[in-house]
């Protein structure tokens, strides 16, 4: 089944100050498939994300949604377009408790009176499709694990019902049990037609749910690969940069020889 | 009154098998969550009233003990009166500190704002509504202005209102340096701020009735609310404990009011205020911004949350709160002079506002609390202000007693914030 490019991103670079975070970077994500991002700390994974969800807009580069230049300058672009994004530091209101910090941003409610009733009845019950273990809807994030955090900041996400969706290594904190649930649920979304980008530094995860790998290595891309095809430790070579596939990709820009 | 019955099966996706069992362990499950509920808010240190109370208990006992005039209807009405303009100071505080920050000046601007009324009223002579709005429009500009420096140009809000502490005092001094000092209308509208008593005492009572009747409604609706939609929701019996407590509460307030000269005009604003800014701030979208700000900027601003514009907004409404309290205080006085603009300058008023926030159970730290925190908290503050000054108690010792209560209330509010962090973290393991 082929599905179009939902999201296509070209030549994005991003500077910090001295440090060069992402150096002319390309990515092309279609409805209905799960790319993984892989790459060393601080190769610029989560930067790539967050100029993606409008955190820290790109200096350079082209975004493309479903064909046509798109400007992403902040979170509000990003999240009315259809991205949703679970940020690798979470970034939940600790004071809030779990029913605030899903709706945070998007409340029920009536002529600016605030809903609570339908947003914990719909938070239970988000709760309880994605069963997720927590004490209890009202108790403050403040007072949750790592783990039923994460937990948290996914349902958030996937709440929106977005056509694309930003994972920064979900898994973290996550229990075995709760790890492959995730990804019993990424597949699901995935075949109704969610396009995701999942960054993980574990390749059994990689291998088990994507269905591409794109390298990021020192802010470039460092390869593209099926994950079919694919070796682990072509993969690891090309995060640690044994083998530079930079040049190779570079050679290549039509984004259709890609696999 | 337990909540069994076929409310629980609501829509969606819950399991089959929940359905047989729903029956029997519906009320135990809603008690399990509603504790739950509890536990969270004692957490979040909410647990406040109940000690702020006993403490103000002990310090009445004690002012009494030592002058049997403290507890007398008249000196209770006029605390009553005098909590007032400390009070609103306070609740614009509240605002701030919630979004974690913090502003010096509202004592400054209260003594702008009383002088800039003085000027233009009996100065310059214009109509005293006008110059009422132009006062009160006079903190909210301020506000503003203080709330671009930080929120656009990224200065600490504590140096931008620190030196609008200055500016505004020195404003304050040089508006009032040609005339001196101003006396006030006895007979108009900002001195009837203080002055003007409802002398019938059908009107006390009405409006405890009222307040009585509202709570009670209110959280009587809530919990049938939450009842239908099968969610936790407060036990009856809790919800009449309460409202027998407010009642009690409320009648005895009355009744002492109205053995003096009624319930003054002055508390009621302050009341009507209370109830409408904790309305906005804990049932409205946008309250709920305020909090989420004070939790986590960055969660606020990732959800798409436009956060300059709120801390902004935050800041007009400390200095327009502040310019209304600002009236009251000259209102008490019947004057505006460079005498009490260089006391407002001193920060007297400004830790007394802080103070009363926090003592009340507004956290410095940000997202916790709430502007009927202000209430005892500023009970607390003017009970003993009232009582040093009716022993005639020095300045000298009263500065060092006001500034060691606010470290006190301060330290309280740090230690309950590391006590919340470590019940917080030592809950999370994973269930
Ligand atoms: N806000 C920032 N200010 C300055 N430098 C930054 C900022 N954010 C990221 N960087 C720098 O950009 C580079 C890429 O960081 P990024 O967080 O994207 O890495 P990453 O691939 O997500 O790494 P990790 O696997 O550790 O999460 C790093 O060198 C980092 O120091
Ligand atoms: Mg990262």
């Amino acid at each position: 089944m082929i599905h179009p490019p939902v999201l296509a991103l070209r030549g994005i670079s991003k500077r910090f100050g001295g440090v060069q975070a992402l150096v002319d970077v390309d990515l092309k994500l279609r409805a209905g498939e799960v790319v993984a991002l892989a790459g060393d700390n601080g190769a610029g994974k989560s930067t790539l994300v967050k100029v993606v969800s409008g955190v820290s807009p790109a200096d350079r580069g082209v975004i493309e949604w479903e064909g046509r230049p798109v400007q992403i300058k902040r979170p509000h672009d990003a999240h009315s377009l259809g991205i949703a994004t679970v940020y690798q530091d979470l970034a939940m209101c600790d004071n809030l408790d779990v029913v605030g910090n899903l709706f945070l941003g998007r409340e029920i409610d009536r002529v600016g009176i605030l809903d609570e009733v339908e947003m914990e009845r719909r938070a239970r019950d988000l709760m309880r499709t994605l069963s997720i273990r927590i004490p209890d809807v009202r108790v403050p994030v403040a007072a949750l694990s790592a783990g039923q955090r994460q937990a948290v900041a996914i349902s958030r996400s996937l709440m929106a019902a977005p056509k694309v969706l930003l994972l920064d290594e979900p898994t973290a904190a996550l229990g075995v049990e709760q790890t492959s649930h995730l990804f019993d649920l990424i597949e699901e979304v995935r075949d109704r037609g969610m396009a995701i980008i999942l960054i993980s530094h574990n390749m059994g995860d990689i291998k088990a749910v994507a269905d591409r790998v794109a390298v990021l290595r020192l802010g470039r891309n460092n390869g593209l690969f099926d994950v079919s095809t694919v070796t682990q430790e072509q993969i690891i070579s090309a995060v640690t940069g044994a083998a530079d596939n930079a040049v190779a990709h570079r050679a290549r820009p039509d984004e259709e020889a890609w696999p | 009154m337990t909540g069994d019955g076929p409310h629980h099966d609501g829509p969606g996706a819950r399991p089959v098998t929940a359905g047989r069992e729903q029956r029997g362990r519906g009320w135990q499950e809603n008690l399990r969550g509603y504790a739950l509920e509890v536990r969270g808010s004692v957490r979040e240190g909410e647990r406040g009233p109940v000690l702020v109370i006993a403490g103000l208990i002990v310090i009445w006992c004690v002012f009494q003990a030592l002058d049997d005039k403290f507890l007398s209807p008249r000196n209770l009405s006029n605390i009553g009166v005098d909590i007032v303009g400390t009070g609103l100071v306070a609740v614009g505080i509240v605002f701030v500190l919630l979004i974690r920050e913090i502003d010096l000046s509202v004592g400054s601007v209260s003594g702008l704002a009383g002088a800039a009324f003085a000027v233009l009223n009996v100065n310059q002579g214009v109509p005293e509504w006008l110059a009422v709005i132009v006062a009160v429009a006079v903190g909210t500009a301020v506000g503003a202005f203080h709330g671009a420096f930080h929120a656009w140009l990224g200065v600490p809000a504590f140096v931008v209102t620190l030196a609008g502490l200055l500016i505004w005092n020195g404003l304050t001094l040089y508006l009032l340096g040609a005339s001196g000092t101003i006396n006030i209308d006895e007979e108009g509208l900002v001195a009837s701020l203080t002055s003007r008593h409802f002398g019938a005492d059908a009107v006390a009572y009405a409006v405890a009735a009222l307040g009585t009747a509202g709570y009670l409604l209110a959280a009587r609706r809530r919990r049938g609310r939450h009842r239908a939609a099968g969610m936790p929701y407060r036990p009856q019996g809790e919800i009449w404990l309460r409202t027998a407590l407010l009642a009690v509460a409320a009648f005895a307030a009355a009744y002492t009011l109205n053995r003096f000269q009624g319930l003054p005009l002055a508390l009621l604003i302050f009341l009507v205020v209370l109830v409408v800014s904790d309305y906005v701030l804990r049932r409205t979208r946008y309250g709920r911004r305020v909090y989420a700000l004070g939790g986590g900027v960055e969660a606020a601003r990732r959800a798409g949350i436009g956060v300059e514009r709120v801390r902004v907004a935050m800041f007009m409404v400390s200095g327009t709160l502040a310019a209304v309290g600002g009236l009251f205080v000259a209102s008490g006085l019947t004057s505006a002079s460079p005498t009490t603009a260089r006391a407002a300058g001193s920060g007297m008023l400004l830790i007394n506002a802080i103070a009363a926030a926090v003592i009340g159970g507004t956290s410095l730290f940000g997202g916790r609390g709430s502007p009927w925190s202000v209430l005892l908290g500023v009970l607390v503050i003017q009970s003993i202000a009232s009582g040093m000054a009716l022993l005639g108690v020095q300045d000298a010792v009263q500065f060092m007693i006001t500034g060691g209560v606010l470290l006190a209330a301060v330290a309280a509010d740090a230690l309950s914030r590391r006590a919340a962090a470590r019940s917080g973290r030592s809950r999370a393991t994973p269930t």
